[in-house]
């Protein structure tokens, strides 16, 4: 048992079967966060940021996915929970939002009796008891004119106003762990900053813990404590955001880097792609997942990174909290001396 | 929405009168010989130049259309003779309106032709949507939960075997099963409300109702499914299960109003559709409804009678059109009528 | 759940033998990727937008529908792409960008204004007058998973506009079409695959190998690369601009992510509500944009330099919601959000004025961030006073409001018009 996090997910599994053999969605996958922190997870479709959370949801429950491992979360192992427990858990102590508002809103229903609905569920008050809580936390969210609002549909909203209304939904309960799915890629980045500014400002008060899923380095930057980046299941880099994306020690999270240009740095600045295609998370090679795509992979003495699989261990910079699975002897030097300085020139400038 | 009802409305009436016009013109381009069939067999030349002035068809096809119109507003007389009038009044056939004509064949107005024949239909159709819907739309939703089980298996191969079979079949099979062989029902004939109560009204409407039903089952259980199915894949269902909702409230309270709003439209379609008459299900039975009185008319080549079928099916149609568009407004509050 | 189907169908290729190669040394990508594209400012233009507009009619409820007005989704912008150059079209979701683009691609038909594509105005021309010049002008959509027709080879799929407009005989078509997947990066022997057989990237190209197809002159990209993956972005981002060196295609690219944008373009354009706010070079925009908007813009994008000092950076907040573009504010349309606003900007629209060589601003208060004036600069051409109301005592300038850029511009400390030494 783990007492000393908040929520610590300790070796994750999410498996499905399929007709051609096993997705291996997530594996092996160990976090933990605290309560009033916020765990910004990274990386692209496919590579299971998206399908761990919503197993710490209990959202597969009745699909056909296998789960091990344990999410404990304040001292109870949420994967041994039955569904009906798992279910009281769900938007109590757990909540969730989503990346597109419109389309995770019932379009038949009002705006306000859908976050009622997620109260009422939890709390046996008056339908008039609801809605003066609802229309406490449209407020709380910055929704204009909460009492009129709260009769209008998911259509009637702009897509910020949408997202506002899904994070009362979400935090109408007071959880003490909310999941956000991507909660501002569907947004314009206006808007985005509004939501980001919410949701730093609700977290100080409700005193939430936060996992961000993002493929955005950006929002990671200024929104997470610590940085989990995952490929193809498995997280590559784990530490603290100050250390992951200052001193990244692994090619994938270089190759993240340099893609996406920086808007404030200089303009002349080459957009240096990661090569190839994501991999496929069927009948996985037994090697490093990113081999394939990594351009520094011949660095690496022998076929190590073709045969076998490195360990998630403490890198050479930042001390035993920041982790790396890579084989390379010297990540250190070879982010200095080949990455920093052709690919994202304004960090390097900075150190 | 009242104005959008309005103008559906207007639009409706035209097309109805398009439609008239329509049934005019192709009936007067055929090469057959409309006061010939209208007469009889027996009739001599100069009865058929008499029956042919007296019902119009001298006249040239747009002014007929235009008496036919002109009835419809403020009804007709039958024939439009003045001196017959005067002289013999007991021959003169009164035709309010909204007249659609008179059927010489019948020797009666077309409106009371319709009006005897229209009750049965109607009864008939009622009776195959409330079967149709209660039991398509269960075994739909029954089998979206257990998908890919044995009994969604069964559901589905049963309704298409069913559908399989022709209505003719299924009617027979009904009558000398159900009624001959165990008894179990009585030999079914239309007995209206006013005359027998609705409970009588309703047991002689089972067999017909369900042989009716029967066909419609098949394509009814598919579609909830395949709704249902897709509901259950929204992004809306995730968010309400994330609230920790139980299944059973997700189900019913967020996946099936999303899921069951098209059967609305569909449903409107094939009942309207079925009010203009269900000809072999009507034959099976001995039913004297709109499809018998199609096939009747057409037969004898009864104009007026067929052209009145045309506009009240049509009317039918339309009207239902309008009422499934004004309960997805009310369903559906992203709808805006206008 | 999404999650995994995507890798699913994006693995298919992956664990093709014939794919499976070891991974291109570091030298060889940062030999692919490229610098930002730089413009050569003497080229004569492709493509000439002037006063385009594109309005969307409105209408009541009642018996009989009357137009009661308009969507202005695009309400006058004017802009001139050089040949081989790319303006990049930014704005929020609603600015009317895409729709900027589909009315000069004439999939819609514009309400006023002109597109002259080399002596012909894509405006006026008939849609059989278009045919022609429907080979010049190409677009690349922002989906790559439902602009391609699933039933259809991606070797049909390419080969469709060769054979509409009888680009090669018949028998070329096939050789024609594999040369086509081998510039945008495919294998050319997969032309008789599926769309599904690819990933998101891979469509893309497949896309960008339609739109080659006909050798265009000129490209409308409509968000190409928003649906792609990060790492994916960059690879397509330096295909494009390997192919537009190649073929010298100018490219109207249509975005909102203005990172994207900078790299491939040496132009921006912002748009806000129908208008343009604001169109510079890259430089300029980026570091000295002068309108309240493009400095908002640019300050909302998330930092990573962030990390390493943490939390979150300052930055201009932009309050409520864009208007709607039916009934558009009066005056300056970005006033209702402008931390600048004042009165003069309820009652005057500020004209589009040159504020550099290559820059120009529709702002009363344009100007460097923080740098902004206290008076409006645009009153005295406008002939009003600072409060927007008329002034008799003014004369208005004639305000020239060209496509292109003059060499004289008016000098925002001076305020007066300025040649260059």
């Amino acid at each position: 048992m783990n007492n000393e996090h908040f929520l610590s997910v300790n070796d994750l599994q999410v498996h499905f079967k399929t007709a051609d053999g096993i997705v291996k969605a997530t594996d092996g996958l160990s976090y933990t966060l605290d309560r009033g922190k916020t765990l910004g997870i990274v990386g692209e479709s496919g590579s299971g940021k998206s399908v761990s959370s919503s197993a710490i949801m209990g959202l597969h429950q009745g699909t056909s996915a296998r789960i091990e491992g344990n999410v404990w979360l304040d001292g109870v192992d949420l994967l041994t929970l039955s569904p009906p427990e798992m279910r009281k858990l769900r938007g109590k102590e757990i909540a969730m939002i989503f990346q597109d508002p419109l389309s995770a809103l019932h379009p038949y229903y009002t705006v306000g009796h859908q976050i009622a609905e997620a109260y009422r569920v939890h709390n046996a008050v008056s339908k008039k008891h609801a809605r003066k809580k609802v229309v406490e936390m449209l407020e709380l969210v910055g929704i204009p004119q909460p009492e009129r609002r709260f009769d209008g549909y998911p259509h009637e909203y702009s897509g910020g106003m949408r997202q506002r209304a899904m994070i009362a939904m979400a935090l109408i309960n007071d959880p003490s762990l909310l999941i956000a799915d991507e909660p501002t890629t569907a947004l314009d980045v206006t808007v985005q900053a509004q939501i980001l500014d919410l949701l730093q400002k609700l977290q100080k008060e409700f005193n939430t813990a936060i996992i961000m899923i993002t493929h955005d380095l950006g929002v990671v930057a200024e929104m997470a404590d610590d940085a989990l980046v995952m490929y193809a299941g498995r997280a590559v880099e784990y530490g603290p955001v100050s250390e992951v994306l200052t001193h990244p020690e692994m090619p994938y999270t270089w190759g993240l880097l340099s893609s996406v240009p920086d808007v404030t740095a200089d303009t002349d600045i080459p957009m240096v792609p990661i090569p190839g295609n994501p991999p496929s998370l069927l009948n996985q090679p037994p090697g490093c997942a990113f081999q394939p795509r990594c351009v520094h992979s011949s660095k690496v003495p022998g076929d190590l990174c073709k045969t076998t699989m490195p360990d998630l261990l403490p890198g050479s910079h930042g001390g035993s909290g920041h982790l790396t699975r890579c084989h390379l002897p010297n990540p250190e030097l070879i982010y200095e001396t080949e990455v920093a300085h052709d690919v994202t020139p304004t960090q390097s400038e900075e150190r | 929405m009242w104005a959008y009802a309005a103008r559906r409305v207007v639009i409706g009436v035209m097309l109805l009168l398009a439609l008239t016009l329509v049934t005019f013109v192709l009936f007067f381009a055929s090469p057959a010989d409309q006061a010939r069939h209208a007469c009889g067999k027996q009739c001599t030349d100069e009865q058929i130049a008499v029956t042919e002035k007296a019902l119009g068809y001298d006249k040239p096809v747009y002014e007929q259309w235009g008496m036919f119109v002109k009835g419809l507003a403020t009804g007709r007389e039958f024939p439009a003779d003045p001196e017959l009038k005067k002289t013999h009044p007991e021959f003169i056939t009164d035709c309010d309106a909204p007249c659609l004509g008179y059927s010489k064949t019948n020797g009666k107005t077309v409106n009371y032709l319709i009006g005897k024949a229209a009750p049965v239909s109607v009864s008939l159709a009622v009776v195959a949507v409330v079967l149709w819907l209660a039991f398509g739309v269960s075994l739909g939703i029954i089998a979206a939960v257990v998908k890919g089980s044995i009994i969604d298996r069964g559901i589905v191969g049963l309704t298409l075997i069913i559908y399989a079979f022709p209505t003719f079949f299924l009617g027979v099979f009904f009558l000398k099963f159900v009624v001959v062989k165990w008894g179990i029902l009585a030999y079914p004939g239309y007995v209206s409300i006013a005359e027998g109560g609705v409970a009588n009204w309703l047991n002689n409407l089972l067999l017909p109702g369900m042989t009716l039903a029967l066909v419609f089952l098949a394509s009814y259980v598919r579609m909830t499914r395949a709704f249902v199915l897709e509901s259950l894949g929204e992004d809306y269902i995730r968010t309400a299960r994330a609230k920790g909702l139980t299944s059973r409230r997700v189900l019913f309270k967020h996946a099936l109003r999303a899921a069951l709003t098209p059967l609305v439209t569909m449903t409107g379609i094939d009942f309207a559709s079925l009010l203009g008459g269900a000809i072999i299900t009507e034959q099976v039975f001995a039913y004297n409804g709109m499809g018998k009185l199609t096939v009747d008319s057409s037969q004898a080549w009864d104009l007026p009678t067929i052209i009145g079928i045309v506009v009240v099916a049509g009317a039918f149609v339309i009207l239902a059109n309008i009422i499934v568009d004004i309960c997805y407004a009310l369903i559906d509050p992203r709808v805006r009528l206008g | 759940m999404a999650d995994t189907d995507e890798s699913q169908t994006d693995g298919q290729n992956s664990v093709d033998p014939s794919e499976v190669e070891d991974a291109p040394s570091l030298d060889e990508v940062l030999q692919q990727s490229h610098k930002p594209t730089e413009l050569d400012t003497t080229a004569p233009p492709v493509l000439t937008v002037d006063n385009l507009r594109m309005y969307f009619p409105v209408h009541s409820s009642g018996v009989i529908r009357r137009k009661v007005g308009d969507v202005q989704a695009v309400d006058g912008i004017s802009f001139e792409i050089l040949r081989g150059g790319s303006l990049g079209l930014v704005g929020e979701s609603g600015c009317g960008k895409s729709t900027a683009g589909r009315a000069i691609t004439r999939l819609y038909k514009p309400t006023g204004g002109s597109a002259k594509f080399g002596d012909r105005d894509l405006v006026k021309l008939s849609t059989r007058e278009l045919k022609p010049l429907r080979r010049d002008v190409q677009m690349i959509f922002q989906d790559p998973y439902s602009s391609l027709n699933p039933r259809h080879s991606i070797g049909s799929i390419i080969g469709a506009p060769l054979r509409i407009h009888n680009m090669v005989p018949k028998k070329q078509t096939l050789s024609r079409v594999q040369e086509l997947l081998e510039v945008v990066g495919l294998n050319p022997e997969h032309y008789n695959r599926y769309p599904n057989e690819f990933s998101g990237g891979q469509r893309q190209r497949i896309g960008i190998a339609r739109a080659l197809a006909l050798q265009p002159k000129l490209i409308v990209a409509d968000e190409p690369v928003s649906a792609l993956d990060v790492s994916i972005q960059a690879q397509v981002i330096n295909l494009l601009q390997d192919l537009q060196k190649e073929f010298d295609i100018a490219f109207l690219f249509i975005a909102h992510d203005l990172a994207v944008v900078r790299h491939f373009c040496p132009e921006i354009a912002v748009m806000y509500l129908g208008k343009i706010v604001e169109i510079a070079d890259r430089e300029t925009l980026y570091q000295r944009p002068n309108h309240p908007y493009t400095q908002a813009l640019l300050s909302a994008v998330p930092d990573v330099k962030q990390a390493a000092i943490g939390g979150r950076r300052e930055r201009i907040m932009l309050e409520g919601d864009v208007p709607s573009p039916i009934n558009p504010p009066s005056g300056c349309r970005f006033r209702t959000r402008c931390p600048l606003a004042r009165e003069i900007c309820a009652k005057v629209e500020p004209p589009m004025v040159q504020i550099g060589p290559r820059h120009k601003v529709a702002c009363h208060f344009a100007g460097e961030l923080g740098n902004h004036p206290h008076d409006p600069v645009t009153a005295r051409m406008l002939g009003v006073d600072n409060d927007g109301n008329p002034d008799p005592g003014a004369t208005p300038t004639e305000i020239e409001e060209t496509p292109g850029f003059n060499d004289v511009w008016f000098d925002l400390k001076e305020r007066r018009t300025v040649k260059p030494s």
